[in-house]
């Protein structure tokens, strides 16, 4: 289906979100919407689907004005999006949410909708369980679902925000090869991301928003350079790996266990130096988050000990270890790292509490007014957190860290962010490995991996690496140990044993 | 500068959700009007008699500042629980096991000798304790046993009934037999001071007015106040943010307690100087109404209690005059907080609530 947006204009507040964009792309076309974190490219899409309503402008379909008015319309007329942030998946059957949306008169019947789901899945190659729980599906599984979902409600224009984040590289592969097909079968492809190489490698044609407004477009060959000056006005690089002077030991992990319903991680030996970056790589759920937690102290462990400093946290609550220096960034920053209907200066107040009954609210919005500035907010110390962007939110959680830490947990500590961002993201978090403090970080991108870390543990299915040193790693090798490749068959684990 | 327009964008919201929620009273008067014009009764006259059976005299005034007192204690106290983020349906159990309590200290000293406004005070606090403990019960079934605090506070509610019921007409009956009239009354010299000639005790009123000036602090500008917030709005952050979060739920269920047993010690002390069968006279669940239409600003709640409070002793007369039931005033109680809900619910969906300041066009940002 031919899509045109005409003319849209959407403001939130005092942000302009889209200015005036004006965008139109033919049938089996797979168009890339490239920029930067708080562009506007989610607020556009969701513009187009339905989830938010233009101040202003037109839709579009195959020439002819329509109005959609909410997700159910725009299903109708054929428009159909997967969020960036998945939206909440109830604990229920993935069958059962594959029917869900079409209830009423047409319900076609279980077993039918079982056979379409597995037709529609077999063309793309997905493997879905009919019968699996939703919340047991990785990221990319749930992509599967719900494409074949939005396809089977009749979808001829998809709709993929940032579908590229928190999924493996070989899921990846396989959602570009679905894409691909999606657009021989002369469906529209809108693919959202702020990710150079994903929408160079896929795209026919590339459209860049830059604070609201469509700055630029492109066709392949692309060159990287151009793509990047349309997305931030500047060129800038990612600039070259700083390995840290690193210190006396801090963590000690003896023997640590730790398991849930579907996992177990066994036996990992591990001595963290002061000041060392340790990337923790491997596919969602395969033992690193279980692991990461059990260290924060979120988790209990199933065996092992936890020292820090000498001191023996084993089985002490996060609060304790907090105490004692250690903290912990979820990934996902509104559930469960920001205070939702908070603002900022009471976020402040909270992580800072000193003692005392009373707040002192002037001091308190000093200091997020420092903070603000020190770590280039875009905010007030009025701004409630949930209407930051996930930049901004990712910054806010940084500067409510204490000013002397000794362990720094990290779970995708940049994911969703642009490169200007995760660059100066990191610069801080190097910044205290400077003043001594060690980190600890998840994440699915290999090359920050590689580009951050002094050495890497990779899991695959609950199995841990003995640490492997990040400058002697390329992203082939590690891709192969993520995916489960190149491990040997046990002697690994006598290895970690001597070395802790 | 920036302060300031902060605070002229509050204001704004403010007369924003006032307008939103005089639009809600206007309706609930309408539907409730609708409603005595299809049981055929008239409308008019049924306000009449609710404005003058709760202002029409002195008497009557007093007594709505009598219904007052315990109605602005309980508000209080679920304000509390709301800000953590709970539901405590079992304040009508803490205010009855206040005033056991309350009752239980009375008898115990009344012929102790002890000067009597010692008891008094003794009493009271016996109160709060009650009230208090029967509070963290239903904390310690939800922070530990995790039950929710909705069917734990039920289950409490009925437990407390049953304990007066048993009490009155049992252990603490009157010579002779129980009665539904409840326990023998105390002698005059144990009751709080009242306005002479009428049961108002000036007292109660203070107290209850201390216990919103109290809670409007706590909530604003507390450290406790604030993570109670954090914990009501998002438990596994705020426990990430060093926030002890189940403490904060047992000590918020305890504080409303102390709210409500002390309801529930004046309601003996000053009200009925003797324990009733139902000596929590529904404060609790008025309470829970009163919270829900004044979203955690404790100020809002003197008015708006003396509203419901004023409505609860006006009808009190529909019977007589108009052969209607009484619970009108509960019909328009009801109507009005669930229109209030739905008005508001209604504003968020119309307006986008999330203001942030404007970015500046250009490449501002210096990074890296
Ligand atoms: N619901 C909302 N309320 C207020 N501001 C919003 C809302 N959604 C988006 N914004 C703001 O609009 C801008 C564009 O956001 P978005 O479209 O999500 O950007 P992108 O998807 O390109 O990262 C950001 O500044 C963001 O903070
Ligand atoms: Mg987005």
């Amino acid at each position: 289906m031919d899509v045109e947006l005409r003319d849209i204009h959407k403001t939130f507040g005092k942000v302009r979100a889209n200015v005036g964009i004006r965008l139109h792309v033919p049938a089996g076309t797979i168009q890339g919407i490239l920029g930067e974190n708080g562009a506007g490219k989610s607020t556009l899409m969701k513009v187009l689907s339905g989830f938010i309503h233009a101040d202003q402008g037109a839709i579009l379909l195959d020439g002819r004005p329509v109005v959609i008015h909410s997700p159910a319309d725009a299903i109708r007329a054929g428009i159909g999006m997967l969020h960036q942030d998945p939206l909440d998946f109830p604990p229920m059957r993935v069958i059962d949410n594959f029917v869900m949306a079409r209830g009423g008169s047409l319900f076609p019947g279980r077993a039918a909708a079982r056979r379409d789901l597995k037709k529609l899945a077999a063309q793309f190659g997905f493997a879905l369980d009919p019968d699996a729980y939703v919340d047991s599906l990785t990221v990319g599984e749930r992509q599967q679902l719900e494409i074949v979902r939005l396809l089977w409600l009749g979808a001829r224009v998809l709709i993929f925000d940032e579908p590229t984040t928190g999924i493996s590289a070989a899921q990846k592969e396989r959602l570009f090869a679905a894409l691909r097909l999606l657009a021989d079968q002369d469906k529209t492809v809108l693919f959202v991301s702020h990710k150079l190489e994903d929408v160079e490698g896929l795209c026919d044609r590339v459209v860049v928003l830059r604070q609201g407004y469509l700055v630029g477009e492109a066709r392949p060959p692309y060159t990287t350079r151009q793509l990047v000056e349309m997305m931030f006005g500047k060129a800038i690089s990612i600039g070259k790996r700083v390995p840290c002077a690193v210190g006396e030991t801090s963590l000690r992990l003896r023997n640590l266990s730790v398991e849930d319903y579907r996992l177990k991680v066994r036996g990992v030996n591990l001595a963290v130096r002061a000041g060392e970056v340790i990337g923790l790589a491997g596919m969602e759920g395969s033992g690193q988050g279980l692991f990461m937690r059990a260290v924060a102290g979120l988790l209990r462990t199933t065996g092992g000990r936890i020292s820090l400093d000498g001191r023996n946290l084993t089985g002490r609550s996060h609060l304790v270890s907090k105490r004692h220096g250690v903290a912990f960034l979820p990934a996902s920053r509104l559930e469960e790292g920001l205070v939702p209907g908070l603002d900022l200066t009471e976020h402040f107040v909270l992580a800072e509490k000193k003692g005392g009954f009373f707040i002192d609210w002037e001091g308190g919005r000093a200091l997020a007014e420092e903070r603000i500035a020190e770590f280039n907010i875009r905010g007030t110390p009025a701004s409630h957190v949930e209407a930051l962007s996930g930049g901004n939110q990712q910054r806010a959680l940084l500067a409510l860290l204490r000013v002397s830490l000794r362990l720094l947990l990290l779970e995708h500590p940049t994911r969703g962010l642009d490169i200007e961002s995760t660059i100066y993201i990191w610069s801080k978090l190097k910044e205290r490995c400077g003043q001594g403090t060690s980190i600890l970080f998840v994440s699915s991108d290999l090359e920050e991996i590689l580009q951050y870390s002094d050495r890497v543990l990779v899991f695959f299915n609950g199995r841990v690496s003995p640490p492997l040193e990040a400058a002697e790693m390329n992203t082939d090798r590690l891709g192969e140990l993520i995916g489960g490749k190149g491990w040997p068959e046990e002697e690994w684990v006598e290895e970690m044993t001597a070395d802790g | 500068m920036a302060k300031n327009t902060a605070a002229s964008r509050r204001r704004k919201t403010i007369w924003i959700n006032v307008s939103f929620q005089s639009a809600a009273f206007v309706l609930a008067l309408l539907l409730t009007t609708v409603m005595l014009l299809a049981v055929g009764a008239p409308p008019f006259q049924a306000y009449r008699s609710i404005l003058v059976g709760a202002f029409g005299s002195v008497g009557d005034i007093f007594d709505t500042l009598i219904a007052w007192a315990p109605l602005l204690l309980t508000t209080m106290g679920v304000l509390i629980t709301f800000s953590a983020g709970l539901w405590n349906i079992g304040i009508e159990g803490q205010v009855t096991l206040g005033a056991i309590f309350t009752t239980w200290i009375l008898r115990l000293l009344q012929e102790s000798g002890l000067p009597p406004w010692l008891i008094i005070v003794l009493g009271i606090l016996a109160g709060i304790v009650g009230g208090a403990l029967w509070a963290s019960l239903a904390g310690v079934l939800k922070t530990f046993g995790g039950v929710n605090e909705i069917f734990g506070g039920l289950g409490l509610n009925f437990v407390a009934t049953a304990l007066t019921l048993w009490l009155i007409f049992g252990p603490w009956k009157r010579p002779g037999t129980g009665s539904m009239s409840g326990t023998l009354p105390f002698p005059e010299e144990l009751w709080l001071p009242a306005i002479p000639g009428f049961r108002l005790s000036p007292w109660a009123l203070v107290l209850s007015f201390i216990a919103v000036v109290v809670v409007y602090f706590l909530l604003r500008g507390t450290h406790f106040g604030l993570r109670l917030k954090a914990v009501g709005k998002n438990m596994r952050a705020a426990y990430l943010l060093g926030v002890p979060t189940w403490q904060h739920m047992l000590a918020s269920f305890l504080l409303c307690g102390v709210f409500a047993g002390l309801a529930g010690a004046l309601q003996v002390t000053a009200v009925y100087h003797r324990l009733i069968p139902s000596i929590s006279s529904n404060y609790g669940f008025t309470g829970l109404l009163v919270a829900m239409l004044v979203n955690f600003h404790a100020l809002w709640a003197v008015p708006v209690a003396l509203f419901f409070a004023a409505l609860n002793i006006g009808s009190v007369h529909l019977p007589i005059v108009l052969k209607l039931d009484s619970s009108l005033s509960g019909v328009l109680q009801g109507l009005l907080v669930l229109l209030v809900l739905m008005v508001e619910g209604a504003r968020q969906r119309l307006m986008s609530r999330k203001i942030i300041p404007a970015e500046p066009a250009s490449g501002e940002e210096v990074q890296s």
